[in-house]
């Protein structure tokens, strides 16, 4: 087995990493890419810690080989916005104490923007269901729910 | 414990004939490999003993859902997130809607693939008993041709199933002839995300003709259409029973044989009685 050169669109930048084919795309974005926003929780798919949207969906990195990726656009925690310009889910989690211990928080705010680009203003269901695959160990549900509420300029679960 | 990487194979060929070919000239070497939504939590987990695999996610040619008159083709690659979002499947289909609907979350919906629900051979998989109660056929497409099954002959055991090593399930054909039954499904498990399930029931019925078509999930060592059971209710005789008699639930690490067949009558009687 030899390692392959994949090309990726990372937060707009083309970037090219030298993979073995069934490394992990997590492992790429942390180690060669150096872009360490996107966590590692389970590796398993089940709790959404490393979440990216990949051509636009989210999807989760641990569970696709790098080969896979080849040619895809995608999008991390640092593209959707930096602490000099946060974009609103982040300004919300900010303002409604959505993070707490912070492991979850970048996959959670990119299940965020994945759910309010196709659905700008969610119901609590489709709230729940959205971010479904994002666990919290810190058990910080509402105000996670609340935070992403507010970001959508309606403010339904303030309380 | 993780597996060592650099020992895996993963080609990604341009096409479905060079995909073919390749399966043709090393059968058995080559095993597809789609979404990766089970396959990259086995490597995980270093409990996947196959080594090389060809990537099939870009090939244009298994993907996409064609809607002719008398049925609708599913190409493998459909995810579960392109089955909620045909509008043809949610209204013509719903339980396998539902089926989409409750595996993994959203992220696991965009990557997981019908023809890997199927192939992967989980009894505990959740499309299975849909596409069972809609009487699906699947294609087995290699470079020797193209064969069609019905869905319920295709799994053989656990884990095993009647694809040959040069074979790839290309497609799923649903026939259309739902018009006026009663679709009911439930998936029990230990919450309402994420979770695997302890039991898996899909069932459709038609009031004015009497069919009914029953199928479960984690009650066999396959996902199991419920002929006896069927029969059973047609002629007005013990379904309950029949259903006791016809599955075969085991203790595992998910739930115990006892509360599996609870279950899986309660759900019976519930659908029954919607």
């Amino acid at each position: 087995m030899r390692k392959v050169p994949i090309t990726l669109t990372v937060n707009g930048q083309s970037r090219t990493a030298s993979v073995w084919p069934m490394e992990r795309l997590l492992d790429v974005i942390r180690q060669q890419l150096a872009l360490t926003g996107t966590k590692e929780g389970c590796g398993e798919g089940e709790c959404g810690a490393c979440s990216i949207l990949l051509d636009g969906q989210i999807a989760n990195s641990c569970l696709i080989p790098a080969l896979q990726a080849d040619g895809s656009e995608i999008t991390t925690i640092e593209g959707i916005g930096c602490s000099e310009e946060l974009a609103a889910v982040q300004r919300a989690f900010v303002e409604c104490g959505g993070a707490q211990c912070g492991i979850c928080t970048p996959g959670m705010i990119i299940a965020a923007v994945a759910l309010l680009r196709q659905n700008p203003e969610p119901s609590e269901a489709d709230l729940r269901q959205g971010l479904a695959g994002n666990l919290c160990r810190c058990t910080g549900y509402m105000r996670i729910f609340e935070a992403v509420m507010n970001a959508c300029g309606e403010g339904r679960l303030r309380h | 414990m993780r597996a060592y990487i650099p020992g895996y194979e993963l080609c990604a060929p341009k096409t479905l004939t060079e995909a073919l070919e390749r399966m043709a000239a090393e059968p058995g070497r080559w095993r597809p490999f789609a979404g990766g939504t089970d396959l990259m939590v086995l490597l995980e987990a270093g409990k996947l003993h196959h080594r090389c695999f060809l990537s099939i996610w870009r090939l244009r040619e298994l993907r996409g859902i064609m809607i002719a008159s008398d049925s609708v083709m599913l190409g493998c690659l459909t995810t579960f997130t392109d089955v909620l979002n045909d509008e043809v499947l949610r209204r013509e289909f719903p339980l396998l809607a539902a089926a989409a609907a409750q595996t993994g979350g959203v992220a696991t919906q965009n990557r997981g693939t019908l023809g890997g629900n199927i192939v992967n051979a989980s009894p505990a998989a959740d499309t299975p008993p849909a596409l069972l109660v809609y009487d699906a056929e699947v294609e087995l497409l290699s470079s020797r041709g193209s064969r069609w099954l019905s869905y319920h002959e295709f799994h053989t055991g656990y884990k095993t199933t009647r694809l040959g090593a040069d074979e790839l399930l290309a497609r799923i054909r649903l026939p259309r002839n739902t018009a006026g039954f009663l679709h009911y499904y439930r998936k029990v498990g230990t919450r309402n995300a994420q979770a695997i399930s302890k039991v898996c029931f899909a069932g459709v019925r038609s009031q004015p003709s009497g069919e009914v078509r029953i199928a479960l999930g984690s009650v066999a060592p396959v996902p199991l259409r419920c002929w006896r059971t069927e029969a059973a209710i047609r002629e007005g005789g013990d379904g309950l029973a029949a259903l006791a008699a016809e599955i075969t639930p085991i203790d595992d690490v998910r739930s115990t044989a006892a509360y599996r067949l609870r279950v899986s009558q309660n759900l019976l009687k519930a659908f029954l009685h919607s």
